[in-house]
């Protein structure tokens, strides 16, 4: 018995064995340097100033509006979104700073909340309008972002819940509202596709649903009003009047009433807000999705029992410096965001420039590529690879992109530089694996194509706050395009003084400076949001989480040039 | 003799709920086999359970069942018992049913017939007892019942005067005449209520002693004609005529005085040749010292185990031992008298509306952990229902410590955490009244309730006092929001993690939120026992804050924030850390008549709130679609009725003409009159109850209108026949 005792593994052993492990990333961070202070206090202020916005657009439409709203005994859409939340729910916000700067007058979220959440154990898209934002109407990037939602929607196959507090398209734009195909009644041929595709349609109509607002829950599977605050209709009261002369109260002509008692355009009649929302949920909790796709896809059983990272995750404030010239490990970000740090490398010695390896985050496996540097033929080569083995395993991808582009010169480019490029395109177009990207730093030129940018339809987009997007750096922008412009003013036989060309390149970088900033991708909706480096591990869990949601596809690639 | 007999091997126990329960242990450790009889209200209760086997005996109204003196016999020859202990109340006390016993061979568990006969008629008993030269209070015991007589019977004793009927007990049927134009109402409902409980309604007629001590002596005899005592209970502190705390010995009295109650009781006993257990009730004026005779309890009584814990014996056990014939176990000098035991009675009933009687479901039961110093006698379990058929007594917390003092101490640590939630209960009263100074000091007397009334019962007007429970009820909010969203939270990740793993990290602590804090909000609802006039609405938030902690804000502006930390430890109980102090709290969540209720114990507090789920129901509520009857609703002048009963008379008729306060009908639950009186002046309307008709709980009974809203509705009723 003694043996036995003995021959028993001491847990303590499977510990040591597992920090031993050949996957674990060392820590390799110097704290005391110059260098981490300098980052983390630059990263710092980044977040202050974006916190300072974020406080602004979590206020809505401000203290008036706001006050307005909770005296129609209505809630603010995120607490709408709370109350259909399963108790204690994590809620995946979207896009908070859409429109940022956009328009001449503020439009705080872009006027409509998206994200993603748990309601009875199904994880649900919602698309809440804020009527304390321009009465909840439809400007050009509210659209967008409600396309985006649905888009998300349809690609996790995740039941949408559309919170209808909306006067509809704002009319002042309507020519970039309406009629284009990425318009308004994209919302609709969405919520139609989705239908088709077996993805719930849920309509709560907690507020006004005017025009073609009123295609919203019309359209539903399934939808709730709210007594005395809904209202749908084609045309309101004073249009009513105007056309036909008949005068008819809001409720009467389009209330809660009406729509489940006499023209059925609405299912289920909700005392008040509280009680619609209650509907909601139940509507939720009657979804019965299996079989749909199977919606327990791709992911293998997997272990709840996970291990948090070694190193400290708020040290990912302290990682990435400003100046991104400024070269550092990915492996230090990874270090931070996967389970207990570990990290098999694929490849580790052959394109360098190119992390690649298999990690698990919160028990999720994941195939990871990060950049170390600019993008060789090999690197390339590299990527491409990878990403076809996780496609073949099924394995989603998170690409870390730190990337300033592929090399550039005649050694590179008669290796045959846009051939390999292309394979990793083609990898990362066809990978039909959920795909998640952050960027860290810079996304600059093909590089962004090759790490899976926003054309590439990553299931979810995220920036840090230090992170630029653009074609080129402002520098090398600027150094080309004055080059271009001297040899202009040479044939038309003008002279450049030196002092005339830095005015004209620091314009360039200034204007390069402005648009390759984070918030400007994001007021356009060039991603899905701005996050702090330390939800990283928070966020890409839930995004692959919500992608997982799916059935595998099989990915088919195209012709790789050989 | 007697002491020929075979011991007794199988006990039928004719009774219910605690009394039973307790009966039966003593059996079962004796190693003697026990039978239950249950009517239909009690089928899955507790006293059913303990037994090991157990015979219907009836419906659930009493007189048809733990009344009925065939069903229990049958019972008891079908499952051949041969004895039956009749434990208190029911047929404990009816002669006949003893001497039916005897005479189907069956040995009933109590006093021989002829001593509860004679005992059992309080007249004859003072006539007996004066006879034997015990102390007896002026009054008239007579046979004459004509209301003149008796009208001049009182006038001759002198006002106050307590009128009595001379059966039955536990103060059913007892009035108090302050002065002679209030004795004929009052005769009448005695006799009323005396007819409808006993069957009897002899009446007779006492001196009433305005500062008096109700002080009983414990008495044992064999059937060898030994009888002992063991020592005395002081039971003065009573509401309704109904004891609530008990305590033995009696404080702040003389060994001296304590001997002669003994002698007197002892010589009471023997008196009636008496064996068995009983009580010799006595009332001591405290004002001249004096004691008399007030009646003799011919069975084992309510709050025997105070006795029992200060002489440490069993009493069932002595009394099993006399029944099977043998001489006492002890002699008088061997019986010990050992500190102080405190008996405190758990009932279901409304303190504010004057103790009323309350029934309902015990959706949470949790009492205090038993030792060797604590006793709970209960006969109920979490989930039973106090119907409206018996006694609402829910539980009685017996503890015991070297002195007084120790065991007030005990007993006042034991009330509070006794948790009951669901229905009202006088807990929270006897908490405070085991507070009181005077209760401290031993001060007890039977106007003790009353004479401290300012102390004991909150009055809504003192502002002062009502801020000060109002703050502690806003804490105990803040705590319950941190428990209870803690709670819902880990529900929902177990519920979650254990299906679909995949999804469980959406369930972290805390939730996850894009840049700012998770929050939620709560609205609940104080519900003041004693102040229900007024809506105590509070307003919580509560923000989740990254470290796990809950930030609860009031939005009141002279209320600052308060973090909680709450960790769940059980199903109920939860240790909770609000700035740097950590303690333990309970709770108790049930759904009820379309709201979620909620009670915490921590410390000596308990509060009960209400968070009104209005059309947003929980999902385990199946009422949603009943009507809910709220006093609210119904308009101004609407009488509903303040507890469930029997409409037992009905004193106007629909239409009449009534003054303020002017009797309408009287109620009667539990054996005990309410009289619904008219609100207002005006006309009685909408009056359709009967007598003999059973009422719920806040049903309408009728409504008071002026006049001229009468004529309003005719105006209407003639307008549509002219249509």
């Amino acid at each position: 018995s003694w043996k036995l005792w003995g021959m028993k593994v001491n847990p303590i052993q499977i510990l040591q064995r597992k920090h031993c492990s050949m996957g674990v990333l060392p820590d390799d961070i110097d704290r005391s340097s110059e260098a981490f202070s300098r980052n983390s206090k630059a990263m710092g202020s980044l977040i202050s100033d974006l916190q300072s916005h974020i406080n602004k657009i979590l206020a809505g439409g401000g203290p008036e509006a706001v006050k307005r709203n909770r005296s129609r005994n209505k809630f603010l859409p995120r607490e709408r979104i709370d109350r259909l939340l399963d108790p204690g729910a994590s809620f995946l916000e979207l896009s908070q700073l859409a429109g940022h700067e956009l328009y001449e007058e503020n439009l705080p979220a872009g006027g409509i909340i998206t994200g993603i959440g748990p309601v009875h154990g199904k994880l649900c898209m919602f698309v809440a309008n804020d009527p304390t934002v321009k009465g909840g109407t439809y400007y050009p990037i509210t659209v967008k972002k409600h396309l985006r939602a649905q888009e998300i929607a349809a690609q996790c196959k995740l039941p949408c819940i559309y919170l209808v507090d909306s006067g509809g398209a704002f009319l002042p734009k309507q020519a970039e509202v309406f009629p284009d195909k990425d318009n308004f009644g994209r919302i609709f041929y969405n919520q139609a596709v989705m239908s088709a595709e077996g993805i719930p349609q849920i309509a709560l109509v907690l507020g006004s649903c005017t025009a073609g607002g009123a295609y919203i829950p019309a359209m539903a599977d399934e939808s709730v009003m709210v007594k005395g605050n809904g209202t749908i209709f084609l045309a309101g009261p004073p249009l009513v009047k105007a056309a036909t002369g008949e005068e008819v109260s809001a409720e009467d002509l389009g209330g809660a009433s009406v729509h489940c008692k006499t023209s059925g355009v609405s299912d289920y009649f909700a005392q008040d807000e509280l009680h619609g929302l209650s509907l909601g949920r139940n509507i939720v909790k009657n979804l019965h999705m299996a079989g749909k796709g199977g919606q327990l896809s791709g992911l293998q059983k997997i272990n709840p029992e996970f291990r948090e990272p070694l190193y400290d995750i708020k040290e990912l404030r302290s990682i990435a410096p400003t100046d991104h010239k400024q070269h550092f490990d990915i492996r230090s970000v990874i270090a931070r965001i996967v389970d207990g740090s570990e990290f098999d490398e694929f490849k580790k010695l052959y394109g360098t420039t190119l992390v690649t390896g298999f990690a698990r985050i919160f028990g999720q496996p994941v195939g990871i590529i990060g950049n170390n540097g600019i993008l060789f033929n090999e690197s390339a080569l590299k990527g491409a690879h990878f990403i076809e083995l996780c496609t073949q395993r099924n394995i989603p991808l998170v690409f870390l992109q730190n990337i300033t582009g592929f090399m550039v010169g005649s050694r590179s480019e008669a290796n045959g530089i846009a051939k390999s490029g292309a394979k990793m395109v083609m990898a990362v177009s066809c990978a039909k694996v959920p795909k998640v990207t952050i960027i860290v730093g810079g996304s600059f030129g093909a590089g962004n194509y090759a790490m899976c940018g926003r054309a590439y339809s990553p299931n979810f987009m995220f920036l840090w706050p230090n992170a630029r997007i653009s074609v080129m750096g402002g520098a090398q922008a600027a150094g080309v395009l004055a080059q271009i412009e001297k040899v202009n003013k040479k044939k038309q036989g003008i002279q450049w003084n030196k002092e005339e060309e830095e005015i004209f390149k620091a314009k360039v970088v200034e204007a390069y400076e402005k648009e390759g900033n984070s918030y400007y991708s994001t007021a356009r909706l060039w991603d899905d949001g701005i996050i702090d480096p330390s939800d990283t591990r928070k966020v890409v869990g839930l995004c692959i989480s919500a992608s997982m949601n799916r059935a595998p596809e099989e990915t088919k690639f195209g012709v790789f040039r050989m | 003799s007697a002491s020929a007999s075979k011991p007794l091997e199988k006990i039928l126990v004719a009774n219910r709920g605690e009394i039973a329960c307790r009966i039966m242990r003593t059996a079962k450790r004796l190693g003697i086999r026990t039978v239950a009889v249950y009517s239909d209200a009690d089928r899955d209760s507790l006293h059913v359970k303990s037994a090991d086997e157990a015979v219907r005996i009836g419906p659930p109204p009493a007189r048809l069942s733990y009344l009925s003196a065939s069903s229990i016999l049958e019972a008891a020859v079908r499952t051949g018992a041969q004895a039956i202990h009749p434990g208190y109340g029911f047929m404990s006390e009816s002669a006949e049913f003893a001497q039916v016993c005897e005479d189907k061979g069956l040995t009933f568990i109590g006093p021989p017939a002829s001593a509860i006969r004679d005992m059992g008629d309080k007249s004859a008993s003072k006539r007996i007892m004066g006879a034997a030269g015990v102390p007896i209070v002026p009054g008239y015991h007579g046979n004459e019942q004509d209301i003149e007589v008796m009208k001049k019977e009182a006038d001759r004793i002198g006002y106050p005067i307590l009128i009595k009927p001379t059966h039955g007990g536990g103060g059913k049927g007892m009035r108090i005449v302050q002065s002679p134009e209030e004795f004929v109402e009052s005769f009448l409902g005695a006799q009323r209520e005396a007819a409808a409980s006993f069957g009897i309604s002899t009446i007779l007629l006492e001196k009433y002693i305005t500062q008096p001590r109700h002080i009983e002596v414990q008495i044992f005899g064999d059937k060898h004609g030994n009888v002992l005592h063991l020592y005395e209970r002081d039971c003065s502190v009573q509401r309704r005529h109904q004891k609530i705390i008990e305590e033995a010995p009696a404080p702040n009295i003389l060994n001296d005085f304590r001997s002669h109650l003994g002698q007197a009781a002892v010589s009471a006993a023997k008196a009636v040749g008496y064996h068995n257990a009983g009580t010799v009730e006595f009332i001591v004026d405290t004002i001249s010292g004096q004691f008399y005779f007030m009646e003799m309890n011919t069975r084992l009584q309510v709050e025997h185990p105070v006795t029992e814990m200060i002489v440490g014996q069993d009493l069932v056990e002595w009394q099993i031992r006399v029944a099977n014939g043998e001489a006492l176990p002890k002699s008088q000098s061997q019986v010990p008298l050992s500190g102080h035991a405190f008996e405190a009675r758990i009932y279901a009933e409304n303190v504010p509306k004057g103790f009323l009687p309350a029934t309902g479901v015990l959706y949470h039961y949790h009492h205090v952990p038993v030792s060797s110093t604590v006793r709970v006698e209960t006969g109920v379990e979490q989930g039973d229902t106090v119907s409206m058929h018996y006694d609402p007594m829910i539980a009685k917390l017996v503890v015991w410590g070297e002195n007084r003092a120790t065991a007030l101490v005990k007993l006042k640590d034991c009330l509070s955490k006794f948790q009951v939630a669901g229905l009202p209960t006088n807990i929270n009263f006897l908490q405070k009244l085991a507070s009181h100074w005077a209760f401290e000091n031993g001060n007890v007397e039977t106007h003790f309730i009353e004479r401290f009334k300012d102390d004991l019962f909150v009055n809504p007007a003192n502002s002062v006092v009502a801020e000060e429970a109002f703050n502690a009820a806003r804490f105990s909010a803040r705590l319950v929001a941190a428990c209870i969203i803690e709670k819902e939270h880990s529900a929902w990740k177990e519920n979650l993690s254990g299906d679909n793993g995949s999804l469980s990290m959406w369930y972290s602590s805390p939730p996850f939120r894009v840049h700012h804090c998770a929050r939620s909000t709560m609205e609940l609802e104080w519900e003041n026992e004693y102040d229900s006039s007024g809506s105590n609405l509070l307003p919580l938030s509560i923000t989740h804050k990254p470290d796990g902690n809950y930030l609860i804000e009031t939005g009141e502006n002279n209320f600052p924030g308060l973090e909680v930390k709450a960790t769940n430890l059980d199903d109920h109980d939860f240790r909770v850390e609000v700035d740097g102090l950590i303690m333990d709290v309970s709770l108790a969540v049930y759904t009820k008549d379309q709201a979620k209720h909620i009670h915490i114990w921590y410390g000596s507090h308990h509060h009960h709130f209400k968070q009104r789920m209005g059309l947003e129901l929980s999902e385990e509520d199946e009422s949603q679609h009943k009507p809910s009857f709220e006093t609210a609703s119904h308009p101004q002048g609407t009488i509903v009725a303040p507890m469930a009963g029997l409409v037992v008379k009905v004193l106007v008729e629909d239409g009449t003409k009534v003054e303020e306060g002017q009797p309408i009908l009287v109620l009667e639950a539990m054996k005990m009159e309410h009289v619904v009186k008219a609100p207002s002046a005006g006309y009685v309307r909408g009056l359709l109850v009967s007598t003999g008709q059973q009422v719920s709980d806040g049903s309408v009974l009728f409504s008071v209108k002026v006049s001229h809203f009468t004529f309003c509705i005719l105006f209407i009723v003639i307008t549509y026949k002219m249509v």
